[in-house]
C-alpha cells in the first residue's frame, strides 16, 4: 500500500515535530520564561490567527514577491544557461561576469534597489531572483553539455541540425539538472524576498518581523517565521511534484 | 575484390596531444566486401576504435583514401548503423521511441518508419518491451534495442565498436549468435545481408562472428594479420569446441602477442 508506505517513511518525521513542539510547550510553561523572550508554541499559534494582524495581505504580498522571483530566476537562469551551452563566444563572454555576480553579497545590494527603485514587490521580487538564478545557469549549462559523445557521433551521422540535436537531446537531458536547480532557487527566492522586506517595505511577512522589533511582540514574529516556512515548503512541494512529472526517468534526492 | 563496399588505401592517422604528435594509425589498407562480415581485433590504444569512426566520416583520415560504396568519406555519412560499447539510448524515451531517433535525426517521417520498428524489436525478442523506459530493461536488452536503432533505417554498413563489451561473459555469447540471427546468416544470402565492421577484444567473438579477422599491431597501427575464417556457417555453440576453431583462435593469439609457434605455455 501506497500509504502505509509513506506512514512508514513519514511518522518518525511527525513524531520528531511533534515532541518538540510539546518539550518547548512545556520549558515555557514551567520556566515561566517572558514571551517577548520565547513566546510558547500555543501564543504563536494564536498570534497566527490575529485578527489585528492583516495576515492574508502580509502573505498575498509575500508571496506574490517569492513567486515572481522563483520565475524571474527560472527564466533568466535556463536562458543564460542555453546561451552558455549554445556558444562557446558566449560562454567566454559570460561566464566570468557570472560568477562576479554570484559572488556579490547580494543583501548588500538590496539599499540600492531602493534607491533605484523604491518600495514595492517588483524589488523584492528582483531580490529574491538575483540571490536564486546562479546555480540554475549552472545546472542548465552543465545539464545541456553531458551528452554522451557518442550520442553525438550518432547526430552527426544523420546530419542533424544542431538546433534538433538541443530540442531532442540535450534539452531533455537537462531537465533533471535544471529541476534540481530548481529546487535550490524555491528557497532562495524565499530568502531574497524577505531580505528585500527587510531593507524596504510597507507590506509582506518581513515588514511583520520588522514591527515585531520595536514592539517586542515576538509572538507575531514567530507567526510570521511559521506563515514564511510555510510559503516555501509549498514552493518546494510544487517544484518537487514537478520533478516527478516531468522527469520521472530521473528520480534523485530530494 | 570487385564488389568492395569499404576501400580504405594507405589509411593513417595522427592526433596532437599535449606531448606533441601521435601516430594512431599507419598505412592501414583494407577492403571490406559487399555482405562481408569483418572484425577488427588488436590490443588497447592500437586505434580500431578510431578506425571504425574513420569509415564512418566522424574522423578524418591525415593520409590515405576512404571511400564507401564507391564514395569518397570526407564527412559523416548516413547510410551506416552504428552500435557503441554502451547502448546509450535516451533515458527519457521509450524503447520504441529510442529505436525510431535515427528517423527523426535524419529528418525523416517518424511514422513511415513505426512498423519497421516494431518489426525490429520483435525480432530482437523486445515486442513487450517498446513501451518501457530504458532503465527498465537489462544490459543485454538495452543493448539489442541499440542494435535495433542502428538497423532502423536499413543501411548497408553496420559499424559496431565493441557492442559487447560492457556485458557479461553469458550474455555475451547470447548475443553474439543473436547479431548472427538478425544479420540474416541462415535466412539471407550473402549479398543480402549487411556489411559488418565489427571492433572487440575477444579473440573468441572474433573468429565465432566473422568472415575474416583483422589483426592490428600496437600504435601506430597496423594491419598485422587478415584472415579468412572459413569455419561453416551458421555458426553453432559447438563450433566454439572444434579444432578448426581452436587453431584459429590460436593464431590470431600468436599474431597478436608475437610469440612464435609452440612456445605458448613455455612462458
Amino acid at each position: 500500500m501506497k500509504i502505509q508506505a509513506s506512514i512508514r517513511q513519514y511518522w518518525p518525521t511527525a513524531a520528531l515535530f511533534v515532541a518538540l513542539i510539546a518539550i518547548w510547550q512545556l520549558a515555557v510553561s514551567l520556566t515561566g520564561i517572558r514571551e517577548y523572550l520565547l513566546p510558547a508554541p500555543l501564543s504563536v499559534w494564536n498570534a497566527m490567527w490575529d485578527g489585528e494582524i492583516t495576515w492574508a495581505q502580509h502573505l498575498w504580498v509575500t508571496s506574490w514577491e517569492i513567486v515572481g522571483a522563483f520565475f524571474m530566476a527560472a527564466i533568466v537562469g535556463v536562458a543564460l544557461g542555453v546561451a552558455i551551452a549554445w556558444s562557446p563566444l558566449l560562454a567566454n563572454a559570460l561566464v566570468p561576469f557570472l560568477v562576479f555576480v554570484n559572488t556579490l553579497p547580494k543583501v548588500a545590494v538590496a539599499p540600492l534597489f531602493l534607491i533605484w527603485m523604491g518600495y514595492g514587490i517588483f524589488p523584492n521580487m528582483l531580490m529574491g531572483a538575483l540571490i536564486g538564478f546562479f546555480p540554475v545557469v549552472i545546472n542548465t549549462a552543465v545539464g545541456l553539455s553531458q551528452v554522451e559523445a557518442d550520442m553525438l557521433d550518432l547526430g552527426r551521422v544523420f546530419h542533424a541540425p544542431k538546433w534538433k540535436i538541443f530540442v531532442k537531446i540535450r534539452i531533455p537531458n537537462a531537465l533533471p539538472y535544471i529541476l534540481s536547480a530548481l529546487k535550490i532557487t524555491a528557497t532562495a527566492a524565499v530568502v531574497g524576498a524577505i531580505v528585500g522586506e527587510f531593507v524596504a517595505s510597507q507590506k509582506g511577512l518581513g515588514y511583520v518581523i520588522v514591527t515585531t522589533q520595536s514592539s517586542m511582540n515576538t509572538g507575531v514574529a514567530f507567526a510570521a517565521l511559521v506563515w514564511i516556512s510555510i510559503v516555501g515548503l509549498v514552493l518546494y512541494g510544487l517544484v518537487v511534484v514537478l520533478a516527478h512529472l516531468w522527469a520521472p526517468w530521473a528520480e534523485g534526492v530530494d | 575484390m570487385a564488389d568492395s563496399l569499404i576501400d580504405l588505401s594507405g589509411v593513417g592517422m595522427t592526433y596532437q596531444a599535449a606531448s606533441g604528435p601521435v601516430e594512431a594509425l599507419a598505412g592501414i589498407s583494407l577492403e571490406v566486401g559487399q555482405g562481408e562480415f569483418v572484425s577488427l581485433v588488436g590490443p588497447s590504444g592500437c586505434g580500431k576504435s578510431t578506425l571504425l569512426r574513420i569509415v564512418a566520416g566522424l574522423r578524418p583520415a591525415t593520409v590515405g583514401t576512404v571511400t564507401v560504396g564507391g564514395r569518397t568519406v570526407a564527412q559523416p555519412i548516413p547510410d551506416i548503423g552504428m552500435v557503441f560499447q554502451a547502448p546509450i539510448l535516451l533515458k527519457w524515451r521509450s524503447i520504441l521511441d529510442n529505436v525510431l531517433l535515427p528517423a527523426e535525426l535524419a529528418g525523416k517521417e517518424k511514422r513511415a518508419y513505426w512498423a519497421r520498428a516494431h518489426e525490429l524489436l520483435e525480432m530482437a525478442g523486445l515486442h513487450g518491451f517498446a513501451e518501457k523506459l530504458p532503465r527498465e530493461l537489462s544490459g543485454g536488452m538495452q543493448q539489442r534495442a541499440s542494435l535495433c536503432r542502428a538497423l532502423l533505417l536499413d543501411p548497408p554498413l553496420l559499424l559496431m565498436d565493441e557492442p559487447f563489451g560492457a556485458l557479461d561473459a553469458m550474455t555475451r555469447d547470447d548475443m553474439a549468435l543473436e547479431l548472427l540471427r538478425i544479420w540474416g546468416e541462415r535466412d539471407l544470402a550473402r549479398d543480402q545481408r549487411k556489411t559488418v565492421l565489427f571492433v572487440t577484444h575477444s579473440i573468441g567473438e572474433a573468429v565465432f562472428l566473422s568472415d575474416r579477422v583483422v589483426v592490428m599491431s600496437p600504435r601506430p597501427g597496423r594491419i598485422a594479420a587478415d584472415l579468412r575464417i572459413d569455419l561453416p556457417r551458421p555458426r553453432t555453440v559447438e563450433l566454439r569446441a572444434s579444432e578448426a576453431f581452436g587453431q584459429l583462435s590460436l593464431e590470431i593469439f600468436r599474431t597478436l602477442t608475437g610469440r612464435a609457434v609452440g612456445a605458448t605455455g613455455a612462458a
